[in-house]
């Protein structure tokens, strides 16, 4: 139990995915404008990660590595993301409009997510079992989304301050980012374990 | 259309990070030293121009539905192949870029050249526009990593400017990436402004 607590703290918190490991920049300066945006985007993440990390490692595991075939991981892992971001689309669309108004516009973004592949090949990378791989990915999203929500909710006050000219826009969105990556640096230490 | 301009396009007009803000991971992820912004630079520049010039000779095989997937799997394909290598002959390397080398498959340069120049030009054009862009973003790479390395640790490429002791440290760390980045996107647009 301590183990799967221990993965959740250091995944949220000491290694947050953005601030620290700098994967899904894209998507932390892109849709962190507005809070409830950000939120939508976090949870499209969380839910993807989650299933992605699932399959990948079933994949890996019981196919890949017994035919001897994983120098093709990059190629499979990546061709699955897409395929089961297009999927999820379609079964969410059907099963669950709401959701799909909710969560819709981000889907597509995610394929090229990093953090997504990311995440499926750190799991890999570490020898984690189904269940450790499975509370990293969704603790990692959920690192993801406080990242994300924070720094929306800091660049939705930054829009009433006056800046100056040469650091509107992203410049000071990068710094401001340092500025958090730096406050999650207090973390860095905590041991569970 | 002329191909020097082609080249130059890439390294300074739109110049894929600091002017198109693409490909931010890498660029913060792999630039704690010059020699790791270099590393990066060159092997998305090797994966851009390969993956270029192949796609602009497919594009009239591939049916217009499925493109994107058809580019994505011709990116692994020489993702692969440079993972491969590198792990034969550049070890030392490949153990600093880590994760970030299968990572170049979401970079978003790729899949954004690949969309709008490789599809549309013929192959001798695309192999330019992946040069200008992958040296635009190489050398985007490195200068980032110099001046990380240089307020950090006083060396550049490993030599030492100032004594070591000097250097402050959180420019090594995460929080010095963004706020690096940040002021070098701010001094390249007033540059490009004022010009």
């Amino acid at each position: 139990m301590l183990t799967y607590i221990s993965i959740f703290v250091t995944a949220i918190f000491v290694n947050n995915i953005v601030l620290s490991q700098f994967l899904g920049i894209c998507p932390f300066l892109g849709v962190s404008k507005r809070i409830d945006s950000a939120l939508g985007m976090g949870a499209a993440v969380t839910f993807v990660m989650t299933l992605s990390t699932i399959v990948t490692y079933l994949l890996q595991t019981h196919l890949l590595v017994p035919l001897g075939l994983s120098y093709m991981q990059t190629i499979v892992f990546i061709l699955v993301i897409a395929a089961l971001v297009q999927l999820l689309e379609i079964i969410i669309k059907k099963i669950a409009p709401a959701l799909y108004q909710a969560l819709g516009v981000f889907l597509p973004l995610i394929t090229t997510n990093c953090t997504i592949l990311g995440v499926a090949l750190i799991v890999i990378q570490k020898n984690m079992t189904l269940l450790e791989s499975t509370v990293y990915a969704i603790s990692t999203a959920l690192g993801f989304t406080l990242a994300l929500v924070i720094f929306a909710g800091m660049r939705e006050q930054m829009s009433l301050s006056r800046i100056p000219k040469a650091m509107q826009g992203t410049p000071i969105a990068l710094i401001a980012a340092g500025l958090l990556a730096m406050a999650f640096m207090g973390f860095s230490g905590i041991k569970i374990g | 259309m002329n191909k020097t301009k082609i080249l130059l396009n890439g390294l300074i007009k739109e110049n894929p990070t600091f002017v198109l803000l693409l490909g931010m991971c890498p660029t913060l992820g792999t630039t704690t030293s010059a020699m790791g912004g270099l590393g990066m630079g060159l092997s998305t520049l090797f994966v851009l121009i390969c993956s270029n010039v192949v796609i602009s000779m497919v594009k009239g095989i591939i049916p217009d539905k499925v493109r994107i997937p058809a580019f994505i799997v011709i990116i692994a394909t020489f993702v692969t192949i440079l993972q491969l290598c590198m792990q034969a002959y550049l070890p030392d390397l490949y153990a600093t870029l880590g994760l970030f080398i299968p990572l170049i498959v979401v970079n978003c340069i790729l899949l954004g050249r690949a969309e709008a120049f490789a599809a549309k030009h013929p192959p001798a054009e695309s192999f330019f526009d992946g040069l200008g862009i992958g040296l635009g973003f190489t050398v985007a790479l490195t200068l980032l990593g110099s001046v990380r390395e240089f307020l950090g640790t006083g060396h550049i490429f490993g030599f030492a400017i100032y004594p070591e002791e000097y250097g402050s440290l959180i420019f090594i760390l995460a929080p010095g990436a963004f706020i690096a980045l940040g002021f070098l996107i701010a001094i390249i647009h007033t540059i490009n402004k004022t010009r």
